[in-house]
């Protein structure tokens, strides 16, 4: 630490790095997108942790399944799909939901992070707009999220059918009516489906989060919930009604009954369930992306004058 | 084309205002330092030329407004503004990585060569580093940087004395072209002087003294009295007095050299002490004006 940084050679000899391929336009956007994913280590490790806690789980289960699998093939067709499909269907839950979460505390911490460690001043040395800035971390739940979350889940549940399938075929069963009831690709449309809808519907969420992580001094995670629950309450109490309760109620969970049309016992049994036609006509779907837009302008204006707290 | 040009440059807070109708210009390849008390408006004024802040009145910095074309305007100026900005997580290799992504004017071999003469490590978290590497590093960036205004406000804040006068002999051998500009402020006054090209005192949000080190140098005199000659050398209009060591220390403005010469020996003052002489007088709070 006392080597001084004295007298430079005329021409500092050094690797010449090659540039990435990326067009120079965005640039700014996709290093900001990897430096998001420097920063929040959680945003890979958090669902893969999840994945390989399931699939050890699953393997466990390994244990009884010829026996489970032999009374499986006593049930009806439909019985039968259930169950098989169960552990599936819930690694992929499991991933999804982290994923969920760890958007969520993403967005709160996003602009709030860099304001408190006033590494805000060096992000604004640098040529990268404030508009390139939101935008990569918006990207974070809507588009990267999504994406890292497909391909855990595809991932992990071909793991899962190996695993099985071996299973199955060292105590002569054959694997095939896994295969038959899982329907693999036919679950992996409506599992990639299902992401970009839930990304679309929960949009005006992480601009919201966004905006309140930038604007708030501190605690950003009380200033995202507490109005909304504050306003919730108010409209009960002065009005005895609940109208914004329900908005926000459809907004968290309403988007999926607008994509999917699910049969009466809560199945989705096959890609003609998938209605895009009526999710991407829903009001609502434009409403909560004109919201996330404007959430999103918001957070950039309020960046631009941001300054460390 | 001026590097830095502002007329009427006003900003309040509230009430206060922290830049009171400033007008500036810095030609290019001028090393100007800023000085002036804490809360004088020299980060505010630092903050509007970076496009950090909103002001009104007029700027224009590189030919551009800095509050509505901050990022293009940082492909060709540079700050720090603090040695602790540098994100903390940060690994030494992905700052590289990231500036040399975003900066189309990083020249990422030149930063590389300035890091191999200091013991930074590659794979260092910016977090692991002491705060004299820190700057160091944030040094080896910023002079990678092919800009053409450099912004340093108290870059060398919390440094030891081996690293300030390192840092200022680094950016004048290695990065000072003439061409570029640079806008330094600063506390230690003293170990800047011989570095600066213009010099510019403000307090209370506004310019108090703006000067070139050439017209500094023959305007302001400072000369070490004996005793005897204290009552002739006042009626010369000192604009400051002090005792060091049972001498008296005047400071002339505009007085001759040759008949300064005869009252004793004849200097240029330390840009501290006029600092002290002008806002001392102004504040009526005189330091060292006990005689």
């Amino acid at each position: 630490m006392n080597t001084p940084v004295d007298a430079m050679p005329e021409s500092a000899p050094g690797p010449l790095t090659p540039a990435p391929p990326v067009n120079p336009a965005v640039r700014p956007l996709y290093w900001s997108v990897r430096r998001e994913l420097w920063e929040n280590r959680s945003i890979p490790i958090a669902p893969l942790a999840v994945a390989a806690i399931t699939l050890f789980g699953y393997a466990i289960s390994l244990i009884s399944l010829p026996e489970r699998r032999r009374a499986v093939l006593l049930l009806d067709a439909a019985q039968q799909k259930a169950a098989i499909q169960q552990p599936y269907d819930l690694a992929a839950m499991m991933i999804l939901s982290i994923a969920v979460i760890v958007g969520v505390f993403y967005c709160l911490d996003a602009l709030y992070g860099e304001r408190r460690d006033r590494s805000i001043l060096f992000w604004k040395s640098l040529p990268v707009s404030d508009l390139t800035t939101v935008l990569s971390k918006a990207a974070i739940p809507l588009v990267v999220l999504p994406l890292l979350s497909f391909a855990i889940i595809v991932t992990t549940q071909i793991i899962m059918f190996l695993l099985g399938g071996a299973v199955l075929l060292m105590n002569d069963l054959s694997a095939a009516t896994t295969w038959m009831h899982l329907k693999f690709f036919q679950q992996t449309v409506i599992l990639l489906y299902g992401l970009i809808t839930l990304a679309l519907w929960h949009a005006p969420v992480y601009g919201w989060l966004l905006l309140v992580s930038g604007w708030a001094r501190r605690a950003p995670f009380l200033w995202a919930v507490l109005p909304l629950v504050g306003v919730s309450f108010l409209e009960q109490m002065a009005l005895n009604s609940s109208h914004f309760a329900a908005l926000l109620h459809s907004r968290l969970s309403g988007g999926i009954g607008k994509a999917f049309d699910f049969d009466a016992q809560g199945h989705l049994d096959s890609l003609a369930q998938l209605t895009p036609g009526n999710f991407f006509s829903a009001p609502g779907l434009w409403f909560g992306l004109a919201y996330a837009a404007a959430f999103l302008a918001a957070a950039v204006w309020l960046r631009r004058d941001g300054e460390p707290i | 084309m001026s590097c830095i040009d502002a007329r009427g440059l006003r900003k309040a807070f509230g009430t206060t205002l922290a830049l009171d109708g400033i007008d500036l210009r810095v030609e290019e390849g001028r090393i100007l330092g800023l000085i002036g008390p804490n809360g004088a408006g020299k980060t505010t004024a630092l903050n509007a030329i970076l496009g950090l802040t909103p002001y009104q009145g007029v700027l224009r910095v590189l030919g551009r407004d800095p509050w509505t074309e901050r990022h293009q305007l940082m492909r060709e100026v540079c700050f720090i503004a603090d040695v602790a900005v540098l994100p903390r997580w940060m690994r030494v290799t992905q700052v590289l990585d990231y500036v040399a992504g975003v900066h189309p004017r990083f020249d990422r071999a030149k930063a590389e060569g300035f890091l191999a003469r200091t013991t930074i490590k590659r794979i260092s978290k910016v977090r692991e580093l002491s705060k004299g590497m820190v700057t160091q590093l944030h040094l080896a960036l910023v002079m990678a940087i092919d800009a053409r205004l450099l912004v340093l406000d108290e870059p060398t804040l919390g440094l030891d004395i081996l690293y300030r006068k390192q840092f200022y002999d680094s950016l004048l051998n290695d990065y000072f072209d003439h061409q570029r500009t640079i806008v330094v402020t600063t506390h230690q006054v003293e170990e800047i002087q011989h570095v600066l090209t213009d010099v510019m005192f403000i307090n209370r949000g506004r310019i108090v003294l703006n000067s070139s080190m050439e017209d500094f140098e023959s305007r302001y005199l400072e000369v070490s009295v004996r005793p005897q000659q204290v009552v002739a050398a006042r009626a010369l209009k000192p604009i400051h007095e002090r005792q060091l060591l049972g001498r008296t220390i005047l400071i002339f403005d505009g007085a001759g050299h040759d008949q300064l010469a005869a009252l004793g020996e004849v200097r240029t003052p330390g840009i501290a002490d006029l600092f002290v002489a002008m806002l001392g007088n102004q504040a009526g709070a005189a330091q060292g004006m006990a005689a």
